[in-house]
């Protein structure tokens, strides 16, 4: 399978990246780790005329802790989050969501940045970033803002990013105690159920990924917690849940309910 | 456009089209047709390769970003007539049946023994999810990356 013809563009700075996206609009896409963006490209599910490789920028692959967060560059790879002992220590539930992404090779191009923009409804890091709240940092033409997790994913592989707005970083405040949990898609390896569970005393935040179009923070399940898993029943309240030839809609549900409860009692 | 990049130790410059994936360039253009074209879609790892020491799966890279960078096929990893000891350990072990994912499950077993020089049973099952067996010859796959391990920690 091969994308049809594009221009390719090695972009040095993010400011140069940001006008490069203000010039060629809807016609460019952002090139990073390409694990999403260039099978969508083979598939001819999407025909940039133009890519903007970020992938060389220098200072947007770091992991660093500035106060009482740990930020993240939006190039770094799934690896480089793995194998760093500063998320490991502070910021556990991540190292274990990017432990199950993909596999060894995937985890070596993919990033976080890449991962986010994409937003595909079944993707690990979602879950994550909404129990723990994290915040994403973006650029564009404008200048840079950061937007919530919350208000971030839109809809199914749609985002809150302007057009001409890149993903720099994902500032995480830093979490005790917290856990990710997963049914697995067993031959893709992308989430069935997803869920990022963050515990502070008698309050919980839960981020779902894989059940619906949109990855959601369980309002009923954090609501309705008080301090044992029987909240995790709440897991779809209100959600309007998948369906497709892996889990219909009622097993879906069902692994919902269970993964919820798993990660309450983790 | 123009790129230029290390594979198997010796410098290369060509120009090809920004379309053109990784595993074409190599098979194609270089020749080097070791790695194999399984599924496509970065699912099956037959053209998993090491770029800059770290298994990467060839089919899901465009060649234009691979400029600049190391890389290391299957066919680099003999030193003339001496195997290297990961293919030694599969010759030994019957860690191949038909062969075709042969050169990816070497290129990744690199990559798992790079950051874990002993790794468990398990570790290296886990190392193997993004590489599929057709023949489901992992068991032996399995035993030639622990014998791997043993021979190069010696």
């Amino acid at each position: 399978m091969i994308p049809s013809k594009f221009d390719y563009i090695k972009a040095s700075s993010i400011s140069e990246a940001v006008k490069l996206l203000g010039k060629h609009g809807y016609d460019a896409k952002i090139l990073s780790g390409g694990h999403s963006l260039i099978p969508a490209m083979k598939l001819r599910l999407n025909r940039p005329l133009v890519l903007i490789d970020i992938s060389g920028i220098s200072g947007m692959n770091t992991i660093t802790e500035q106060g009482g967060e740990i930020i993240i560059g939006a190039n770094c790879t799934h690896s480089q989050v793995l194998k760093s002992d500063l998320v490991k220590n502070k910021l556990n539930i991540v190292t274990q969501t990017v432990k199950c992404i993909g596999d060894i090779q995937v985890r070596n191009r993919g990033t976080i940045g890449g991962s986010l923009a994409h937003a595909d409804p079944s993707s690990d890091y979602p879950a994550t970033i909404l129990a723990c709240e994290a915040i994403i940092e973006v650029e564009g033409k404008n200048g840079s803002r950061t937007i919530d997790a919350i208000d971030f994913f839109q809809g199914i592989f749609t985002t809150s990013l302007a057009e001409d707005e890149i993903i720099t970083a994902v500032r995480f405040p830093k979490v005790i105690n917290g856990n990710y949990q997963k049914f697995f898609q067993s031959a893709s390896r992308f989430a069935v159920v997803g869920v990022a569970v963050v515990k502070d005393g008698d309050s919980v935040k839960v981020g779902v990924t894989g059940v619906s179009d949109t990855p959601y923070r369980a309002i009923a399940v954090e609501d309705a917690y008080s301090g044992n898993s029987d909240a995790g029943s709440h897991a779809i309240d209100n959600i309007e849940v998948m369906s497709d030839h892996f889990a219909d809609v009622e097993y879906r549900s069902h692994l919902a309910k269970v993964y919820v409860k798993k990660a309450l009692e983790a | 456009m123009q790129i230029s990049l290390t594979i198997n130790g010796k410098s290369h410059s060509n120009d090809i089209e920004p379309r053109m994936s990784l595993v074409h360039y190599l098979r194609e253009v270089m020749d080097l047709t070791g790695t194999h074209v399984g599924c496509d879609t970065s699912g099956c790892g037959a053209c998993t390769i090491t770029l800059d020491g770290n298994a990467v799966k060839s089919c899901t890279l465009l060649a234009v970003q691979a400029d600049g960078c190391e890389i290391m096929t299957i066919e680099g990893m003999a030193n003339g007539e001496q195997m290297h000891p990961i293919q030694e350990a599969f010759k030994e072990n019957h860690g191949l049946q038909c062969g075709f994912c042969t050169p990816g499950m070497v290129m990744t077993a690199v990559d798992i023994l790079k950051s874990n020089p002993n790794p468990t049973e398990e570790e290296i099952r886990h190392g193997l999810e993004g590489n599929f067996c057709r023949c489901t010859g992992y068991h032996n796959i399995v035993k030639s990356i622990q014998q791997a391990a043993e021979q190069l920690n010696s």
